[in-house]
């Protein structure tokens, strides 16, 4: 057992990985030398050498693109993107071609690419530091989006995220890579479904709150405050949802409140709105309710405190929840 | 470790402080522009070093420092007409600073009040863009329009060394390129992007990668004011004339942080630092000024009092700046009405009205 942070427990991950497997590289923007701006692989470059930890020039498209490449010689690249804003130059490549290559070479092409992403506001970081980009990529078919809340799944899921053949998408709490828990870093590695499985953190039967990444945190505390009893459920798969665990969370409390960081409007909340609504009509005792980003690009710092869901805005959705 | 710019360096004032001839280039300057040049330099290096002091006590988010900077940005800036638009990186304080716009204003992006902060035509000086590399393409299509307007006019478009790899700024040479677009490519080149050294972007001089696109590519010495604004006005010419895009190199050097958040200790040495200190942009002008008498003890001094009011001026106006009103986030994101934005602003007012302990809640100043 060691105390990690979130940021070292990835870090210790990734080195597992890399010393099971000669084939993973690691690639991106600062990612050796610095050991990323996160520190999230610090001293990778000098235990596996610049062949293996690549530092990138400046372009994410690049990254993407030469990812695929590497990744058809039989390579298995995990690359960082900086900053979840800074994603998009590599949208194309994302979209078109990694989440596409497995289909249409009838398999014969394995896209086994983790796309690492330090994702979400609560930082007091300047504009593109603090996006929450995962519906973009939630709704493109041929991509895997997980992301750990706590430095235990965080070490467990790197590795499985990186063992996967599909492309998988990482994204990383950034405002919780300091949160320090005890990892068993000698753990052998779960079977690839625990990645894609909800977690229910928290047993309650007024009502489910379901969230992910830097959420959960949030409606862990929100539990606690409330006298109410609320059962706190840890998504942490996106895509594909575990549908199975949320559902048999909503059958027995009769009330979903989704929360995430993420622009409400068409946001994951309301794809896991309406396969709730579909799979729990009967059961539910309220519409499910989405707390959210609002509907506005993410405000300058001083008013992120106001943007993000925290306790009281969570609670506020319990209410009206638990009211109907 | 770069540190000598090479045989094709433009450059007309040495860092001992003395005048060269340039077969190419030349600029000839008379004392009070001597003198303003040296002001600018000064109270651009003291904007920078106010702002990292506010960084450090808390009072903005962020700082990314344009130390070492100074001569390329004051000497690209003093080249262009007021009326000719400048498309900024986030490091452009130098420019910022010769066109007008107050360094408090500056600081609205770094302390997390705005996400902008001033009228781009107001100042001939666009927003700062933080997505590496974008702003090329918006001045090419600047320039694109300019030239149907049949205007005589320059523009001119900053990036970084690090920027010249991204698709976007080749995609914005080839623009430039096919369309003659009256654009001027501004890279400083201040040899790191972050943690990575320049051998990471490229293996050829930056400014010879013009040459692939077919266009003139010139090196600049970045830390001489003139031979700055001496090429900037060549380049800008050569624009104005309908003779399409020139890349500038300004082979500078970034003696900072990349940013406050960032320690440089962990990817490059010392010496490098102090090879390019015996460089600094600012030493050298003054070395000149009073070798050549333009300057005496006394107007130095006079400057240094102007630039530590500036340094009082910032820090006071920075901590007096107001947090922005919650529901001002709803506010520009479209410029006509839209039904999503009414309403969650509204629910926004209400649910703060709704705490008696509104700023502790979460609510910040001015709500309501
Ligand atoms: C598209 C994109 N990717 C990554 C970043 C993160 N980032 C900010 S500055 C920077 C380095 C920029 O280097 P350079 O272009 O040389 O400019 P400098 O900072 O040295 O002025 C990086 C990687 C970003 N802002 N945008
Ligand atoms: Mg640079």
């Amino acid at each position: 057992m060691a105390v990690l942070t979130m940021a070292k427990a990835i870090n210790t991950g990734l080195a597992v990985a890399m010393r099971e497997d000669p084939k993973v590289l690691v690639m991106g923007e600062d990612v050796g030398r610095l050991g990323g701006v996160f520190r999230v692989t610090d001293g990778l470059q000098a235990e596996f050498g610049e062949e293996r930890v690549i530092d990138t020039p400046l372009a994410e498209s690049g990254i993407i693109g030469t990812a695929v490449g590497l990744a058809m010689r039989g390579y298995a690249p995990v690359c960082e993107i900086q900053f979840d804003g800074f994603i998009f130059p590599a949208f194309d490549q994302i979209t078109t071609q990694v989440a596409r290559l497995h289909l249409r070479s009838d398999g014969a092409l394995c896209m086994r690419v983790v796309i690492r992403v330090p994702s979400g506001g609560g930082i007091g970081a300047v504009e593109h530091h603090s996006e929450s980009p995962e519906a973009y990529f939630a709704h493109t078919p041929g991509l895997r989006i997980v992301t750990p809340s706590n430095p235990v799944d965080a070490f467990t899921m790197i590795r499985q995220a990186v063992a996967h053949p599909d492309p998988v998408l990482f994204l990383e709490p950034k405002r919780r890579y300091w949160e320090k828990a005890e990892v068993d870093v000698t753990a052998a590695l779960p079977p690839s479904i625990d990645l894609f499985r909800a977690r229910v953190v928290r047993r309650g039967s007024d009502a489910t709150l379901l969230c992910w990444g830097p959420m959960v945190r949030t409606c862990l505390e929100a539990a606690q405050a409330d006298t109410r009893d609320l059962e706190v459920v840890d998504a942490r798969s996106l895509a594909p949802l575990d549908l199975a665990t949320i559902v048999e969370s909503v059958a027995r409390t009769g009330r979903l409140v989704v929360v995430h960081e993420a622009p409400v409007t068409g946001g994951l909340g309301a794809e896991i709105a309406a396969a709730v609504t579909e799979a729990c009509f009967y059961q539910l005792e309220a519409p499910v309710l989405r707390v959210g980003g609002f509907s506005v690009p993410y405000p300058p710092a001083r008013l992120e405190d106001i943007y993000l869901p925290d306790l009281d805005r969570v609670l506020e959705a319990v209410d009206r929840a638990m009211a109907y | 470790m770069a540190v000598d710019g090479g045989p094709e360096l433009v450059q007309l004032l040495t860092p001992e402080g003395v005048l060269v001839e340039h077969p190419d280039f030349a600029l000839a300057l008379d004392d009070d522009e001597w003198r303003t040049r040296y002001e600018h330099l000064v109270m651009v290096r003291r904007l920078d070093a106010e702002a990292t002091a506010l960084q450090r006590h808390g009072e903005l988010g962020l700082w990314a420092p344009c130390q070492g900077q100074e001569a390329a940005q004051v000497g690209a800036a003093l080249a262009m007409r007021p009326t000719e638009r400048i498309f900024p990186t986030y490091r452009e304080h130098g420019m910022a600073y010769v066109r007008g716009v107050d360094p408090v204003t500056l600081l609205g992006l770094f302390r997390g009040t705005t996400l902008g902060g001033w009228d781009p035509a107001e100042h001939g000086f666009n927003l700062y863009t933080i997505v590496i590399g974008d702003q090329t393409l918006h001045a090419v299509g600047y320039a694109m329009g300019a030239q149907r307007d049949g205007a005589a006019e320059g523009v001119l478009v900053c990036f970084g060394d690090g920027a010249s790899s991204q698709g976007d700024v080749a995609e914005a040479f080839v623009y430039a390129a096919v369309n003659d677009a009256p654009v001027v490519f501004f890279c400083q080149n201040n040899q790191w992007a972050i943690s990575e050294p320049l051998e990471r972007q490229t293996r050829i001089p930056l400014f010879k990668r013009a040459a692939g696109y077919g266009f003139p590519g010139v090196r600049v010495d970045g830390n001489d004011v003139l031979a700055v604004q001496a090429v900037v006005t060549a380049a800008l010419e050569r624009a104005r004339a309908g003779r399409g895009p020139t890349l500038v190199e300004a082979f500078t050097y970034r003696m900072g942080a990349h940013t406050t958040s960032d320690d440089p200790t962990r990817y490059r040495t010392t010496a490098e630092g102090e090879a390019w200190r015996l460089k600094d942009p600012i030493e050298r002008v003054r070395a000149h000024i009073v070798r050549s008498g333009i300057a005496d003890a006394a107007w130095l001094g006079e400057v240094e009092q102007r630039a530590e009011a500036l340094g009082e001026h910032m820090r006071s106006a920075c901590r007096a700046m107001p947090d922005p009103a919650p529901a001002s986030m709803f506010e520009h994101v479209y410029a006509d009405a839209h039904p999503v934005i009414d309403r969650e602003r509204q629910w926004l007012v209400t649910y703060l009205a709704g705490f008696t302990d509104a700023p502790t809640a979460g609510a910040g100043a001015g709500v309501g």
